[in-house]
């Protein structure tokens, strides 16, 4: 960063006596600019503590939660720090941080995203200091009130304590304490030895509301005097309307006006703008909506661009294949000559569908725009690019724009886009009305931002000690980069070159060869990994098969010794094969390995390092007729620090299972019209209870490594470990995800 | 000062008694007036703002929308006002008792932690209630009856919590 850190650190943080007697303090967040992160009034919160008089000590948590437990783990990590007294505090979701800065926006909470599990670690670094500042104002408030030095007082729970044993709580110290001048460094975070809160267990902060169901996702939200707007969209992303008959809608009692909305610019970025073309229904209520947009008689035209099926895409992928790569990803040593010369060789081919996010939250957003400013309220994990996109429609000035951080059903990469909030924003202005506009589910199998389809082409060779000399993966796929991205960075987000193998055999290839879609494609929880993953780890099992090889040991004498790899991708810089080959053998273990197996029981293993954090799966499973049984699950997964092991284990289960059912039965199809063919669950079928494993035994490695984030991570190597369990219990080894049709073409 | 009593314009002509579709939501009765065919969901999402029901699909696929009609679990979203009259209607949020006292389902999902986004588990909890009715001590192959979609992946803590409601409804009625 350029920003001198000193001064900086001398302006560290922002501390304000409230008119309630209250202690808020805020931490300038990026760039080490001071902000005023309250604003001119307590009648919002904004900062990130705030100490009421009577001891409720309100913590502000910045990331969306989309479920994988931020508000509980940020609260934890600031309330570690401040010595609060966790049954005192409550915890409050934020708003996108922003202020006018010479005409511009300026960020002042720091990090706002929920992607690539990035939140953790962001926080580990700023909110220890928040929370170890406001302490500090505490603890020497108190040593005024005693007269005595700082060191002298211990806090604990809440409470300051001087050493004669005379005690003040933080409610009856935090006037005085917000009269202080902050100190003019950092204080020092505890040490790991002291951690009280950090490494326990620690309930979702919303639980209670939830199970009583008055927890408020964006679409439960309301306004006054909104109307609710239902889209029918063309199925083509370059299409327009091509005939419109709105009669008998509008005799729809409570149907008030049907308003068009234009097909999106192709010069423009998906996700920053409307995905089609569509016809609005703006209703008095949902229901009125839903039946004018039913009644409405409508013809799309395609534009440029059918959206082509998975079957084109192949036939695509071969010939992009045949001809030279457009990316050149990584080249080591000399993988033809060492095919040439090999006792051992190997070859096969993965196949992934395209598949959608299915959020149990549909997208959607209320929205209050007029000349002066704006007010949306959606499911965002990326809020700086929907104050952007809504910036842009209206032109309001920086600071007139409100992106609330609403608790998310969901998110997976879908609610990164803003094109949902794009249409409402525009019948918004085009109305003069608020509006609240809701997506079918429908609406969102049809309108999704898919996981690219790719084929994976894999080769590989052996030396007569049966090890490794030659790797070669080849990946043609839609990437998710096309139409945002110059085309010579779309490989980016879809091959990673430091990926094992890479670094473990001598002569490595990685190449990436660019497929066209007219389907528009956007991140999905834990992105390429999860599809790349599937390809390495199959292709190794396979070959350790061939070899005779035990999958374990295989793994584990390629991974070899201990050592830090460089990893220039997120999650580095470096790659500790020894975390990997660690994580490995606890699931192995776990999962009994090396014991006897029951008969007719399959067991596979799978491994891979996501975004910092390492993770095995270990699966056992067997055929009951024609119904796969996953008799036991095992995530073993080293993330650094655990600040909340309760919620880690809950991500790495549920992305365990995640990763089970989007490998097993998810899979987008186009027709031959270029309609996406899937409309509901029926047709995409998420596991259900009766399909998945009864529990995940999800193993957390010790460690004094910083926190590395979870939501991915659990995702990458779950379905390849089943994959390789399917083979063990059935020989038959499947090449595609979804796993499922093919495993019962096969059998 | 004096008002004289003052007759209605005559253009105002008293509507007659509404009749409509009675029932009763979480104890409370409720007369419905509008579109017989309205779909419970939106009459409690849109009418009375009783959100824990949530929406997640049309077709009665996910579960996300389920409620208890006269104790037994039904889809609120395929669910139409007219066969509702004189039912008895549950929504997550008539679980707890009035003093606020949870419903031994709500506290065993507090207590297994069995959260993530959340967005199912109102859904996942009438059908619980729904199933711990009818068997008190389920089997594991009758949680797998449960049928409601969770993408998050929470089904091993959703099953734990519906043995762990078990215990407690045991334990109390013993």
């Amino acid at each position: 960063m350029k920003h001198s850190h000193d001064a900086g650190r001398r302006r560290f943080l922002k501390v304000f006596g409230a008119a309630t007697g209250a202690l808020v303090v805020g931490l300038p967040a990026y760039g080490w600019v001071p902000d005023e992160l309250l604003g001119q009034n307590l009648v919002r919160l904004g900062p990130y503590v705030r100490i009421e008089p009577d001891g409720t000590t309100v913590i502000g948590s910045r990331d969306p939660e989309v479920g994988q437990g931020i508000r509980t783990a940020e609260a934890r990590i600031l309330a570690e720090e401040l010595d609060a007294d966790w049954t005192r505090v409550i915890v409050e979701p934020l708003d996108l941080g922003v202020t006018a800065v010479g005409g511009d926006p300026h960020w002042t909470l720091g990090h706002q995203m929920a992607s690539g599990s990035t939140s953790i670690p962001a926080a580990w670094n700023d909110l220890r200091v928040v929370g170890a500042a406001a302490r500090e104002l505490l603890a020497r408030a108190a040593a005024e009130r005693w007269k005595t030095t700082i060191g002298n007082v211990r806090t604990v729970r809440g409470v300051a304590i001087a050493a004669d044993g005379r005690t003040l709580g933080y409610g009856e110290l935090a006037h005085a304490a917000s009269q202080l001048q902050p100190a003019g460094s950092a204080p020092a975070p505890k040490l790991p030895s002291q951690y009280v809160l950090i490494g326990q267990d620690a309930g979702d902060v919303d639980a209670r509301d939830i199970v009583t169901g008055v927890q408020r996702y964006a679409i439960d939200e309301w306004f006054g005097d909104v109307l609710v707007a239902v889209i029918t969209r063309c199925p083509w992303a370059g299409g327009g309307l091509a005939r419109l008959d709105d009669r008998a809608t509008l005799k729809v009692k409570g149907v008030e006006k049907v308003m068009t909305i234009p097909a999106p610019d192709p010069a423009r970025a998906p996700g920053t703008q409307q995905l089609a073309a569509g016809v609005a229904v703006l209703a008095t209520d949902t229901w009125a909506a839903l039946q004018g947009v039913a009644r409405l008689d409508v013809e799309w035209q395609p534009g440029h661009g059918i959206p082509e099926g998975d079957a084109a895409l192949g036939k695509a992928a071969g010939a992009a294949m045949a001809g030279d790569p457009t990316k050149a990803v990584r080249t080591d040593g000399d993988f033809a000559d060492a095919l040439e010369r090999a006792r051992h060789k190997f070859k096969a081919e993965y196949r992934i569908a395209t598949v959608a996010h299915a959020d149990l939250e549909p997208p959607g957003a209320l929205v209050r725009v007029d000349h002066q400013q704006a007010l949306i309220i959606a499911p965002v994990q990326n809020p700086r690019a929907t104050y952007e996109t809504v910036r842009r429609l209206t032109g309001l000035a920086p600071d007139k724009i409100e992106v609330r951080l609403p608790r998310t059903g969901g998110g997976f990469g879908r609610f990164l886009e803003s094109d949902y909030v794009a249409e409402a924003v525009m019948l918004a202005k085009a109305a003069g009305k608020a509006i609240k506009l809701m997506w079918t589910r429908g609406d969102a199998f049809t309108h999704d931002l898919y996981r690219p389809f790719s084929v994976h082409a894999l080769e590989a060779c052996a030396d007569r000690h049966k090890a490794l000399t030659g790797w070669s993966h080849r990946i043609a796929s839609t990437s998710r980069l096309a139409g945002r991205e110059p085309r010579s960075r779309w490989w980016l987000s879809e091959m990673h070159p430091d990926d094992p193998p890479a670094g473990l055999i001598g002569n490595l290839q990685y190449a990436w060869y660019a497929l066209d879609s007219a389907l528009p494609r956007g991140s999905y929880r834990a992105s390429s990994h999860a599809v790349n993953a599937f390809a390495t780890e199959c292709f190794l099992d396979e070959i350790a098969q061939a070899l005779k090889q035990d999958a374990l040991a295989f793994r584990l004498a390629l991974l070899g010794e201990p050592r830090k790899l460089p990893y220039r991708g997120h999650g580095g810089p470096v790659l500790d094969t020894g975390r990997l080959a660690w994580v490995l053998r606890l699931a192995a273990d776990a999962i009994g390995w090396s014991k006897p197996h029951t008969q007719g029981h399959g067991f596979g293993l799978a491994c891979h390092f996501t975004f910092g954090g390492y993770v095995a799966h270990a699966m056992e499973v067997s055929m009951k007729g024609n119904r796969l049984v996953i008799h036991n699950a095992v995530c073993a997964a080293d993330i650094g620090r655990v600040v909340n092991p309760l919620g880690a284990r809950a991500v790495l289960a549920g992305g365990t299972l995640d990763g089970l059912s989007t490998a097993l039965r998810q899979r987008i199809t186009v027709g031959k019209d270029g309609r996406i063919a899937q409309q509901g669950f029926d047709e995409y079928p998420l596991a259900t209870m009766a399909q998945m494993p009864h529990d995940v035994q999800v193993i957390l490695v010790p460690s004094q490594e910083s926190p590395a984030g979870a939501f991915a991570m659990g995702v990458p190597s779950a379905a390849p470990a089943l994959a390789n369990a399917i083979f063990a219990g059935t020989t038959v080894r499947v090449h595609q995800m979804p796993i499922w049709p093919e495993l019962m073409r096969l059998l | 000062m004096q008002q004289t009593p003052q007759n209605p314009p005559a253009s105002i002509v008293p509507e007659p008694i509404r009749s409509g579709i009675d029932l009763r939501i979480n104890g409370k009765q409720f007369r419905h007036t509008g579109d017989p065919e309205l779909p419970l969901l939106w009459y409690l999402r849109d009418v009375l703002r009783l959100t824990g029901c949530k929406y997640g699909c049309d077709d009665a696929s996910c579960g996300a929308c389920s409620v208890l009609v006269d104790g037994k679990l039904e889809r609120a979203c395929t669910l139409a006002m007219q066969d509702l009259d004189g039912h008895e209607v549950t929504t997550v949020e008539g679980l707890a008792a009035r003093d606020g006292t949870l419903h031994p389902v709500q506290q065993a999902w507090i207590d297994e932690d069995a959260i993530l986004c959340g967005y199912c588990q109102p859904g996942q909890i009438i059908a619980a209630v729904d199933l711990l009715s009818r068997k008190p001590r389920p089997s594991d192959k009758d949680i797998d009856g449960i049928g409601n979609l969770c993408r998050c992946g929470s089904y091993p803590r959703i099953r734990r919590a519906i043995k762990r409601a078990s215990k407690a409804v045991q334990g109390k009625a013993k």
